[in-house]
């Protein structure tokens, strides 16, 4: 019998893990958003000094690990963990970057989810108590996503207004047993939803109905309401995706509208040329890292619902006509 | 200044076609410029093109699917001289320059330049 | 006999009547308007190699065809062929400019992989579709032709 469990879908902590450190770096773009006060690092360009965008992203997480490990003030072999994934063919950057920081590694891969991802499995090691320090991480890069599911940079082509921008960026978590807040309280588990979109330019569209079913999952398992949180947010719809969520959770009767927004809508002002908003998985890392933990630790917000998203499609599974199956997973993070 | 004006027209509405093409059906800018480049092809065998090329000159040229009309016509006239060999021959002699520069120029540029994100 | 379930085709239509479109009469406009244009820069072109003693359908056509694709290939190393193709679309896609464009732009991104795997592989992306269809057609109406001329 899992006694920590709730439902099909979730999971309730019984000594909640806290959250006692974060980092996130971000790129230039992001870097003259609306919320670059809360970023610890905003790089001047998309290299990093490295030669190549894979490199750079590789770097971003890397420094984001180190960073978060630094503040936490736990000595690094102390951490038994990095759980770390990224978007890149094989999870390059998480694994290289593992390569270089020398904690025992567990590869992850959620797409844009995979900040939800890691939190949540990181926060069952602490619980489960497999671990009393571990840091999790993810990254995404503008450029190196662009090439790998895209065009080349330079190649003319117009982006149509449901497109979106990949955030550059890393964002990186110390979870531990200590007794601090902000803590991880719940974690749901998505399913893999695909309601048979083809179009890799309109993603929000694709992965909004597997935000709506972890949302209502969520609520019923943890028999919880909207209003028992200050926001709820999802982790890329951006302005198409967030509109069909309200949409879909209105039919089923269901009124998040008051409290819910999108880090893909929080990271850039309208003024920048990002199409619909933004997307990666770096999205929702430093909108949570940066900007969600520290308005926490003020005590602005005291429950919130993070609902990372992501489409688990390919270059090859995109030519070969698939459809894009998407996931959504939701922690609840809470000062207890 | 006639044909200027005609270039202008024709060669827009060609690309505009193109536009439309992108926007209304799921074509991806590959797609369109692979359709033009074999349209072109099939309008200029039916001697189809060759008239819109008097019209419109570069207007009929310059877009992709004149690219086609170009290997077509070079394949045509030499099939005309030389006979069944040139069914081989005639359509890269004809568009010779343009391949060859894109090629070669193409490389150049990119050992000179890099990539600039924005 | 549809792929999509019941559930699958309503949701279909559901973000079909909300989904933002693009702005199709400006995407339109701009693409006549760009494409129009660098056609008759390519007469203007065509016309100077014509005055300079070119014979006009063969050699000056030819001429031309080269002076596009560099233009092309030089404003996307400099960074500005994206930037029109941002507004133009189509008008900057169909010309030979864009076949030169949809060369450089892999070509010099791909450069990280090596000038073998990267470079010259990946020059071909766009262009070597382009190649391929345009060269395998004129083949077969060039055979069509030679049949029906015995």
């Amino acid at each position: 019998m899992a006694l920590k469990k709730l439902g099909n879908q979730t999971v309730k902590f019984q000594n909640p893990p806290s959250i006692i450190a974060t980092a996130s770096i971000v790129g230039p773009v992001e870097g003259q958003g609306p919320l670059k006060d809360y970023f610890d690092l905003i790089l001047s360009d998309f290299n990093f000094q490295e030669k190549t965008w894979e490199k750079a992203e590789k770097r971003m997480l890397k420094e984001a690990a180190e960073m978060a490990i630094k503040k936490s003030g736990v000595p690094g072999n102390q951490i038994e963990y990095f759980v770390a994934g990224d978007l890149l063919n094989q999870i390059i950057s998480a694994s290289f970057a593992a390569r270089e920081l020398g904690i025992p590694f567990l590869g992850i891969y959620g797409a844009c989810s995979t900040m939800a991802e890691g939190l949540g499995l990181g926060a069952m090691l602490v619980d489960g108590g497999y671990a009393d320090y571990l840091v999790v991480g993810t990254s995404s890069h503008f450029c190196s996503a662009e090439r790998q599911y895209r065009f080349p940079l330079e190649l003319g082509n117009q982006r149509p207004p449901t497109a979106q921008r990949t955030v550059t960026g890393a964002g990186a978590a110390v979870i531990s047993s200590k007794n601090q807040n902000p803590r991880i309280t719940y974690m749901t588990t998505g399913k893999v939803i695909d309601m048979g979109e083809v179009n890799p330019n309109d993603m929000g569209t694709a992965m909004a109905p597997a935000a709506v079913d972890t949302i209502v999952k969520h609520l019923e398992d943890s028999n919880r309401s909207p209003e028992d949180y200050d926001l709820i947010i999802t982790g890329d719809l951006a302005s198409v995706g967030k509109d069909i969520v309200e949409r879909l959770l209105k039919e089923k009767g269901i009124d998040i509208s008051d409290r819910y927004t999108d880090c893909g809508l929080l990271i850039y002002s309208p003024q920048q040329d990002v199409h619909a908003g933004g997307s990666g998985c770096a999205c929702a890392a430093v909108v949570t890292l940066g900007y969600l933990f520290k308005e926490m630790q003020k005590g602005r917000y005291n429950r919130i619902l993070v609902v990372a998203t992501g489409a688990l499609l390919s270059t090859t599974s995109v030519q070969q006509g698939e459809t894009i199956p998407c996931i959504a997973h939701a922690v609840a993070l809470e000062n207890l | 200044m006639m044909d200027y004006i005609m270039a202008f027209i024709i060669g827009g509405i060609i690309c505009a076609v193109g536009q439309i093409l992108m926007d209304f059906t799921p074509l991806t800018p590959a797609h369109v410029l692979v359709l033009f480049v074999t349209l072109g092809a099939v309008l200029s065998g039916l001697g189809l093109y060759q008239p819109l090329v008097d019209i419109a000159g570069a207007g009929a040229t310059v877009p992709l699917p004149g690219f086609g009309h170009t290997l077509v016509k070079g394949v045509i006239d030499e099939v005309n001289k030389y006979g069944l060999l040139g069914v081989l021959t005639g359509g890269l002699r004809s568009a010779a320059a343009g391949i060859t520069a894109a090629v070669v120029f193409g490389y150049l540029m990119a050992l000179i330049f890099n990539p600039k994100p924005k | 006999m549809s792929k999509f379930s019941q559930e699958q085709k309503e949701y279909q239509e559901f973000v079909k009547r909300i989904r933002p479109k693009p702005p199709y009469l400006q995407n339109m406009v701009m693409a006549f308007l760009v494409g129009g244009l660098i056609c008759a820069i390519g007469q203007g072109i065509l016309n100077f190699y014509v005055f300079l003693g070119l014979e006009r359908t063969k050699e000056a056509a030819g001429a031309t065809s080269a002076t596009l694709v560099f233009l092309g290939a030089f404003l996307t190393g400099l960074g500005v062929y994206d930037e029109i193709g941002k507004r133009a679309g189509a008008g900057s896609i169909v010309p030979i400019t864009g076949f030169a464009n949809s060369i450089v732009a892999p070509a010099m991104e791909f450069k990280s992989e090596g000038y073998v795997f990267g470079v010259a592989a990946k020059m071909f992306v766009v262009a070597g579709p382009v190649l391929v269809y345009g060269i395998t057609s004129s083949v077969i109406i060039g055979f069509i032709y030679y049949l029906l001329k015995l």
